[in-house]
């Protein structure tokens, strides 16, 4: 069964370098937690500290409310899927699987019946005596999964292990690995920087931008409710306009910017006179039917792409303003041509104010 | 091998090629198997005077080897010079398996630089030069007697150079880098995530090493064994310089055979020698279960 991970205060340094910094996170025991952030992020680093490849510089790491600084990587109860996997080439996949009970000493019968269970539990059935060099990569995926998994590890520690595979395999190990969480209930935690496996996969995902953990939450509301300009912009993609506060009524704000006055969700309790950015997603921005609403723009198409299930229009206001608009395809959607003028609004609920510049954009 | 040829001429052009072919073949003619073939002939004849050369008693005949076959002494001392190569062998590998561990997959930046060089400059000294530094640390009244006898340790001096042990200690110092670069090599093209792999299942270092280091490493080990094998059981200046009066080593055989004229019986002496090389070398690839290909990787 799976065990809970906190870290408490966790920072990393090397030389004068923080590869993470204060991170705060309690994983719960059974959970899919990942951490989503861009390359060189540190959520490599996070998942070494947690391995116990190496102890943290600052702050404490708690796996079953026991802290584990000084307690190396062959004792903590983890195991890790490497991103290149790191199987054992010359070894069959059996020994592959069975390293870690070879290691412990159990005897040969029980190794055997174990491996061979893991082997059923991946699929991996008729490949037991094959050299892991023979199997293909979505094989050689679910080794490293079972070679990690037999030694039952109460916290399983995956740093990025889909990323070498093709598109289609990709998302059939997600459903896959998704699975075996649920039926093993260990813990697991993801590193990945691509949001569509955070998404799908994640109980909750932690954004991470350098080095600093900047939300935590379920993938609804990362995707819906980011707190930081970070995450909306890292995070699926956004229509961004600037522009300064004028009035603020109860949670929402009324925005002027240089194409028009916008009411929007003001979650970070900005005042007037305070500058900032609207983030609208492609999908919540529609043609507008009454052209007196609040939220509406005047627009020029500039581009549009049928896609099939929909269709991405690029649009831009007089002022210049770029806008991004995904309409799907219900049958009917009216025909827009390149260049014709049509009117478009968002609603106020989808449209989230953020603070400028408090973090980098990715 | 048509495949072959077409991707030679594609790659070098046909001048490249000949080129290759010939400046290869050459070396491989002229400096390796004419050589050979002419020590091997005169292996196979009798020692005669100059006069009955290509004369009737110049007949091709086994009795060189008879000789050697026959002689109790020189069986000893080819025999010894086997075992004591072994030793050298052994000893380098027990001191360059770390050595090399340590460069490939410990050390880091500046420190692997630094450690290289440590290795690389005694090379730049002449074989013989280092082996006389040995002469004057082990002698009588040397280096390390003195310190010995400062320290308190021994009352007398030790003759290090009775028997074979500064011989071998002198063979395994100058052939430490033909043990560590093999191995260094291959080390060092192994996947460090390998490593924390095993250590993250649990594994100590000493099971990390004899499952997954060791057996990546086995071709470089290989390589490193039969340079050092052949190196320690083919010199003649090391046993020379540091071995005792009394104690012979083969190479010094065969050169004393080359020095009384008698090149026939010399000869029949150092085929013996490269057969026992060639053997061994097959020996070890059999052990290491390494191809040929692989060893010359």
């Amino acid at each position: 069964m799976g065990q809970d991970v906190e870290l408490l205060d966790v920072s990393m340094r090397f030389g004068e370098f923080y590869a993470a910094r204060d991170i705060n996170v309690h994983i719960q025991a059974g959970e899919f937690f990942s951490f989503l952030g861009p390359s060189g992020c540190g959520k490599t680093t996070l998942l070494r500290l947690v391995s116990g490849f190496m102890d943290p510089s600052e702050g404490k790491i708690k796996i079953g409310g026991k802290d584990m600084r000084g307690i190396g990587s062959n004792i903590r109860p983890t195991a890790m899927i490497f991103q290149n996997l790191a199987l054992f080439p010359l070894m069959t996949v059996e020994n592959n699987i069975g390293f870690g009970l070879e290691v412990r000493g159990m005897p040969k019968a029980k190794q055997k019946k174990k491996v061979e269970e893991l082997i059923e539990l991946v699929d991996l059935h008729g490949t037991g005596d094959r050299m892991v060099s023979e199997l293909s990569g979505g094989q050689m995926q679910r080794v490293a999964i079972a070679r990690a998994l037999a030694v039952n590890p109460a916290v399983l520690l995956l740093d990025e292990p889909l990323s070498a595979l093709d598109l289609r395999l990709r998302s059939h190990m997600r459903a896959e690995l998704r699975n075996i969480q649920r039926r093993t209930g260990v813990t697991f935690i993801y590193i990945t920087h691509d949001q569509t496996e955070a998404l799908t996969m994640s109980d909750r995902v932690g954004v991470m931008s350098i080095g600093k953990l900047e939300q935590v939450a379920t993938p609804e509301v990362i995707y819906n409710n980011p707190e930081t300009i970070f995450v909306a912009s890292f995070v699926g993609e956004s229509n961004i306009i600037q522009g300064d506060i004028i009035s603020i009524d109860g949670d929402y704000a009324l925005l002027k910017t240089t194409s028009g006055s916008f009411f929007c969700k003001n979650p970070q309790h900005m005042s007037p006179g305070e500058t900032a950015t609207i983030f609208i997603r492609p999908e919540t921005v529609f043609l507008a039917k009454e052209p007196n609403a609040d939220n509406v723009l005047t627009c020029s198409t500039k581009n549009l792409s049928f896609e099939g299930s929909y269709a991405v229009v690029t649009l831009t206001t007089e002022q210049g303003q770029l806008l991004t608009m995904r309409l799907n395809n219900d049958g009917t959607v009216p025909r827009i041509e390149e260049g014709e003028n049509i009117k478009v609004r968002f609603s106020r609920e989808n449209a989230f104010l953020l603070k400028n510049g408090d973090s980098s954009i990715a | 091998m048509r495949d072959f040829w077409n991707t030679a001429l594609r790659d070098l052009g046909k001048i490249g090629v000949a080129y290759i072919l010939i400046t290869v073949g050459a070396w491989l003619v002229f400096m390796i198997l004419i050589p050979q073939l002419i020590m091997f002939d005169y292996s196979l004849r009798p020692m005669l005077p100059l006069r009955e050369i290509g004369g009737p008693k110049d007949v091709w005949t086994l009795k060189n080897y008879l000789v050697f076959f026959s002689n109790r002494l020189h069986m000893a001392i080819f025999f010894k010079t086997i075992w004591s190569s072994l030793i050298v062998t052994l000893t380098a590998l027990a001191i360059c398996y770390p050595i090399a561990f340590y460069l490939a997959k410990v050390a880091r930046g500046t420190k692997v630089g630094l450690l290289m060089l440590g290795l690389i400059i005694p090379y730049w000294i002449n074989e013989l030069l280092r082996l006389f530094a040995w002469q004057i640390i082990l002698a009588d009244m040397g280096i390390l007697n003195q310190l010995l006898i400062f320290l308190g340790i021994i009352a007398d001096p030790i003759n290090f150079r009775m028997g074979n042990g500064a011989v071998i200690l002198g063979m395994t110092y100058a052939y430490i880098l033909f043990m560590v670069f093999p191995i260094y090599n291959v080390m060092e093209s192994l996947d460090r995530n390998q490593l924390d792999a095993a250590r993250d299942l649990g594994s100590s270092w000493l099971r990390i090493h004899y499952k997954i280091v060791a057996p990546h490493a086995k071709p470089g080990i290989a390589v490193g064994c039969t340079m050092t094998f052949m190196l320690a059981a083919g010199t003649v200046a090391a046993p020379q310089l540091l071995g005792s009066p009394s104690s012979f080593w083969f190479t010094q055989v065969i050169n004393t055979n080359f020095e009384c004229a008698n090149w026939n019986l010399g000869a029949a002496y150092a085929t013996v020698l490269m057969l026992l090389c060639v053997i061994f070398m097959f020996i070890m690839l059999k052990l290491f279960k390494v191809g040929l290909k692989e060893l010359t990787q």
